[in-house]
């Protein structure tokens, strides 16, 4: 008797579901093994992340603000990834669409009417995020150089960069760091609690991608590309035209979460302006498959697992990091389930004749 | 001239001791690409082990143990690796950024859970024991090369390590096998190899050197623990391998040239200069880029080495 | 030991495998069907029959990449488990396949020993390389054993394969359509190394579906059909017509209806074409070439002189270096893929799941990936689903398609489905040319003959059609004119009535259209 892995013959709608839902339980226990042995009672933990986010006004408001650039970057990086580009600069796009975000709205308020600041900040903000995406992009498309380190790499200069304006070159007199305030004008306008307009351009766009994926010529496109380039060659799509056009998008989507950060929450470029979301925004886009609308859910409950996992911090002194380990462990069950959507696990009984594990010694006849 | 050849001397001596993590991580994804397993968790593997070699020295007060437990900690996460993309046939790229971010945030976490109560139960800020460079009297005052003889034990290994290493892959039949699984492993399946014996085991080797590497940085060369010891160097190993062109002998050369890019750094801000930091810090991450565009032009250009032919795609046997 | 006593000497002897009852399923198949196989010593039994009667299953069954689901093998007497190529290799068994199993970039010494077991930790190699010469001398395999496998042509690798066998020991050789890849001239240098492997008594088993093969090469045949063993005869004993009847169970009259069509205008024209292959070495040189409307092109030669870069080409898929293509009269030369397609042309490649067809998607999609950029399929970039849906439900009914729903994913479908998807899909999209390259490969007679009528509709519907085929039979039956390609050079294009096997193997053999057939022995039908 063995577990064998037959092949389907049609994928299955219900471990598509199912899959996802398993895994975070799976993470979840995990994560408990992790607490316990680490000497804090996971059950209790649980329940504080869970008030945290839920229990109050506050924590919902505070889940919805944190919904707002996972969701963005998880946009970006699902439209990227349709097309098997492997956009992981989501971060860096959506640090420098905080940092043009921030410049435009500090620096150039002498020059314009006020009532502009707000859409140009926008604006750069994405322009700053499409063209730290577009970088990798066009070395793909030209020189077929691999997205992967190329789009990561430049994370890490994004970063450098941010730190070195908000340490260093635009630092406000008086702060050890962080820029100045940006003007009022140029706030986006708060929801409820903290949460912000953010929110709203972020559940339109995620509405908008699933159309386009849908019904469109170039969502079809997309997905020819992602599943077949030499395929979609043959069918004369210009590959290299897409994936700059897209991952252009793509970076804008982050780009856009980083400005909404600024504009909406923060309204300084400071320290803290990510946290990780670009990577967070990976895990959001495969848990929910790729699918826009899925995104929309998937960044909530991530956003809910962050804001609780900031408050036990504060509650049970538990190192903030925990919320981290637990976002990882969530794609680790994920990617071991998603073999059940086209292969099913049987139990082979032994057959008459030819079973392999009975009668030894007859190899060597 | 003196000076010029000690000054050289002393950017090489940093230069070995900065590139030995990048050397052992390098060879060890060397291996796994080359049975045709892409390994993207070399940055979450080099942390954890980073953070579990610096506990286990600190407390055991031995250094082998805490070696040991780096290898086993690589090794252990390489394994999720393994199964998730030889038997569970998960994407491989995804894969492995899961284990990045899996091991980051694990590291994090232990890094504030496993010191002692007196530091908040935070590893950072610890002195704890380390390796330190053995000099071999004689060999080691030579002007230039005498750097080569001023580092710690885990350098000295590799002058080892590299050349078995080169030989083993190229000389034996292990190797030819293993070479042959990344080339086309439906061929190696049919020539009576395990593909997926050999895709385990190498997965699980290269996890275990990349663990070394990491433990060197939080044992010899930070030394100690703080976040981000790293500092992007896992991601700098996956393209060392492409610069490389999977050759373990010339992963040598590309960690010379990131080592080496890291004592410029510190010669430059050690000496008062008025490039801001930032940009300084730059460096690596560009020089990857660009490393990575030449390589892949060149290597467009002569139509020959490239990576294994079936590095990246899962494997299947019985297929209707 | 003269060659006329193998049949004596095989008669009393115990064969030296024995299948028995062998049962094999794949999801919605019955592949083997209680097959039972004798293979005696020193002769050379072909097993015979149609693409998809199950042969290639039995032979992978023997060597251990698939797994029976019933039945018993017996070697040299004793009853054996073979569960892994390894377990074959331990017990003398081999296969050369059809897709050669090697590894371009190593050498011929290092495929050869590949994941042998009694190798020395460190491989000696040169002594290694003098066995190989050896062996290659005794059997008549010329190859050099340092050479690249990328640099041997694909004669050449075949005999690699061979001896990859003979080096490790095998008795039992398992050929898996051996001429598949070789030109006549090649087949019989061929045959003279089964002679020899006869007279070194190592018992052969070659596939085929060509009965001009059996007879040539066997002793004795066994003939499959759906999956039965329908027939064992002695070779001598029997005739192609009984073994076509044999294998196929009704009469062939493989003759499909070649109308007379008046013929058109020229659609494709190729001017002096120079092109290379992925390595950058020259792949055609000098080709020129028309296809006319109402006419099929017929592209013979052994694969890899050319062929695959020709289609390309004409496709917008690979550079010209040199010379003109011309579709309609209208220069396309290295316009975009996506400028061909719209100039009328179609294109059914050699690479079905990898180029022609997307496997992630479903049914649908895929009828309407050459379609979907105009109306009524898309307005102003908007895909029309429902009328997708409603195209895609007629071409299945059109072309019966076999699939669950029009949502299934293609891979899904098995290949004879799949190939009749990239024909609705190429046929409905094509305003002038056609260009179809090995069409029928791996399919199964009703498949193929589907294929086949298809091309000749397109024919009488006044397109023009080139077909690339390996297959001789195929371009005798369907192609008004048959074009030999040899080392990217087009060695004479001969009306259909003009061409026989004989003259075509010569072409694809490099031989001068002005120097007469030579006279040849036991011709290849």
């Amino acid at each position: 008797m063995k577990l064998v892995l037959r092949k389907r013959e049609n994928i299955s709608r219900r471990a598509a579901v199912l899959v996802p839902m398993i895994s975070f339980v799976v993470a979840l226990l995990f994560g408990a093994i992790l607490l316990a042995v680490s000497g804090a009672n996971p059950w209790v933990t649980y329940a504080a992340m869970f008030g945290g986010a839920f229990g109050s006004l506050y924590g919902l408001s505070e889940v919805l603000v944190k919904t707002t650039p996972l969701l963005l970057t998880a946009l970006g990086v699902t439209l990227a990834f349709k097309m098997r580009f492997w956009n992981i600069g989501a971060e860096g796009q959506l640090t420098m669409g905080a940092v043009a975000a921030t410049g435009v709205a500090l620096y150039w308020a002498r020059d314009l009417p006020g009532w502009t600041l707000l859409p140009l900040a926008i604006v750069a903000g994405c322009l700053a995020g499409a063209l730290w995406a577009g970088g990798p992009a066009i070395l793909k498309a030209t020189l077929n150089v691999d997205e992967t380190l190329t789009t990561l790499m430049l994370n890490y200069v994004a970063v450098l960069y941010s730190e070195h304006l908000y340490y260093v070159a635009w630092r406000a007199e008086g702060y050890n760091s962080g820029t100045e305030r940006i003007p009022q004008v140029a706030w986006l306008p708060r929801l409820f609690g903290r949460a912000h307009a953010g929110l709203l351009i972020g559940l339109a766009l995620a509405v908008v991608l699933w159309l386009v994926f849908r019904y469109t010529r170039w969502g079809f496109e997309l997905k020819i590309i992602g599943s077949s380039p030499t395929a979609a060659r043959y069918l004369g799509i210009n590959i290299g035209r897409h994936i700059v056009m897209t991952l252009l998008i793509s970076g804008a989507l982050s780009g856009l979460a980083g400005a909404s950060e600024v504009l909406g929450l923060a309204h300084r470029l400071q320290q803290g302006i990510s946290v990780g979301y670009g990577y967070t925004a990976i895990i959001i886009a495969w848990m929910a498959q790729l699918n826009p609308l899925g995104v929309v859910f998937v960044a909530f409950v991530m956003a809910a697992l962050l804001v609780g996992g900031d408050q036990i911090q504060m509650k049970m002194r538990l190192p903030a990091s925990v919320g981290l380990v637990l976002q990882g462990m969530l794609l680790i069950p994920l990617l071991a389930g998603s073999i059940f959507r086209e292969y099913a696990l049987e139990v082979v009984k032994p057959s008459h004749g030819l079973d392999p594990d009975e009668g030894e010694a007859a190899i060597h006849g | 001239m003196v000076e010029i050849l000690v000054f050289l001397g002393s950017i090489l001596t940093i230069t070995l001791r900065a590139g030995t993590s990048l050397i052992y991580g390098t060879i060890g994804e060397i291996y796994t690409e080359r049975t045709g397993i892409l390994n993207l968790g070399v940055e979450g593997m080099m942390l954890c082990s980073a953070v579990v070699a610096f506990a286990v020295a600190y407390y055991s007060e031995n250094l082998w143990l805490a070696l040991l437990a780096a290898g086993l900690t690589g090794g252990t996460l390489a394994l999720i690796h393994a199964f998730l993309t030889v038997t569970m046939r998960a994407n491989q790229v995804v894969s492995g950024l899961s284990i990045t971010l899996f091991g980051t945030g694990l590291a994090s976490f232990l890094g504030e859970r496993l010191g002692p109560e007196s530091n908040n139960r935070s590893l950072v800020g610890l002195i704890g024991p380390r390796f330190h460079p053995l000099e071999l009297p004689g060999m080691s005052s030579i002007p230039l090369v005498g750097a080569l003889f001023r580092q710690d034990i885990l350098t000295y290994a590799l002058f080892v390590l590299v050349p078995l290493a080169w030989a083993y892959l190229y000389r034996t039949r292990n190797g030819l096998n293993l070479r042959a699984v990344g080339e086309d492993p439906q061929t190696a399946d049919a020539m009576g190899i395990n593909v997926i014996r050999i895709r385990y085991l190498y997965t699980l080797l290269g996890g275990v050197l990349v663990g070394l590497g990491g433990a060197h940085l939080s044992l010899a060369y930070a030394p100690g623990w703080a976040e981000n010891i790293t500092g992007g160097r896992g991601w700098i190993v996956i393209a060392l391998v492409i610069f490389a062109m999977w050759n373990p002998l010339r992963a040598v050369f590309g960690a010379i040239l990131f080592g080496g890019i890291n004592a410029v750094q510190f010669r430059l801000q050690a000496s008062g200069t008025t490039i801001p930091s930032a940009y300084l810090n730059m460096l690596p991450y560009l020089a990857t880029i660009v490393v990575l565009v030449i390589m892949t032009w060149w290597e467009a250009l002569s139509h020959r080495v490239g990576a294994p032919a079936a590095l990246g795609r899962p494997y299947m046997r019985e297929e209707k | 030991m003269a060659m006329g006593d193998h049949e004596a000497r095989s008669r009393d002897q115990t064969p030296v495998l024995q299948m028995r009852g062998i049962v094999k399923r794949f999801p919605g198949v019955l592949a083997n069907d209680h097959v039972d196989l004798d293979l005696y010593r020193g002769e050379v039994l072909a097993l015979l029959g149609e693409n998809g009667a199950g042969k290639s299953t039995l032979m992978n069954v023997l060597i251990g990449l698939y797994r029976a689901d019933a039945g018993e093998i017996f070697v040299r007497g004793q009853r054996v488990h073979i569960r892994s190529p390894r377990d074959a290799a331990r017990l003398g068994i081999g296969m050369v396949h059809q897709n050669f199993m090697l590894i371009p970039t190593m050498t011929v010494a290092q495929n050869i020993i590949l994941g042998m077991d009694a190798l020395p930790f460190v491989p000696p190699m040169s002594e290694i390389e003098q066995r190989i010469r050896e062996l290659s001398e005794r059997y008549h395999l010329p190859v050099d054993p340092s050479a690249y496998i990328w640099q041997l042509s694909v004669g050449e690798q075949q005999r690699v394969e061979i001896l990859k066998l003979l080096y490790r020991g095998a008795e039992i050789l398992i050929l898996d359509e051996p001429t598949a890849v070789l030109t006549p001239q090649e087949a019989r240098k061929l045959g003279r190394v089964l002679d020899i492997m006869r007279e070194e008594g190592k018992a052969t088993i070659f596939i085929t579906h060509k009965m001009g093969e059996v007879m040539a090469f066997s002793n004795r045949v066994c003939v499959l059909r759906r999956g039965r063993v329908v027939a064992v005869k002695r070779t001598s004993d029997t005739t192609p017509r009984e073994l076509a009847r044999l294998m196929v169970g009704r009469d062939v009259l493989f003759r499909l209806e070649r109308k007379p069509v008046p013929v058109g205008d020229v659609v494709l024209e190729l001017q002096d074409v120079y092109a290379e292959n992925d390595k950058g070495l020259p792949a055609l040189r000098g080709v020129s070439l028309t296809v006319r409307r109402g006419e099929i092109l017929g592209i013979a030669g052994v694969a890899g002189n050319g062929q695959q870069e020709l289609a390309e080409v004409i496709t917008g898929l690979r550079e010209v270096k040199g010379g003109r293509i011309l579709i309609d009269g209208r220069d396309v030369t290295n316009r975009s893929p996506l400028e061909v397609i719209q100039s009328g042309v179609s294109h059914i490649p050699a690479d079905r799941m990898g180029m022609g067809a997307v496997g992630e998607m479903p049914v649908a999609d895929n009828l309407v990936m050459k379609g979907y950029r105009t109306p009524p399929l898309s307005r102003q970039g908007v895909l029309q689903r429902r009328r997708i849906i409603e195209f895609a439900r007629s071409m299945i009914q059109l072309f019966q398609i076999a699939t669950p729903s029009p949502q299934t994913y293609v891979k899904f479908l098995s290949g004879g489905n799949i190939q009749k998807t990239i024909l609705a899909r190429e046929i409905d999209a094509c305003a002038g040319l056609l260009v179809a390259v090995y069409p029928s490969r791996g399919l199964d007679v009703g498949a193929t003959e589907a294929v086949r009528q298809r091309l000749l509709e397109q024919r009488e519907a006044g397109r023009g059609v080139l077909l690339i085929s390996e297959d001789l039979d195929e371009l005798l039956s369907v192609a008004d004119r048959i074009a030999v390609l040899y080392e990217g050079r087009v060695m004479g294009i001969l009306p259909a009535e003009e061409a026989d096997v004989e003259t075509l193997g010569l072409l694809m053999a490099g031989e001068d259209m002005l120097l007469t057939a030579a006279q040849t022995v036991g011709g290849l039908d």
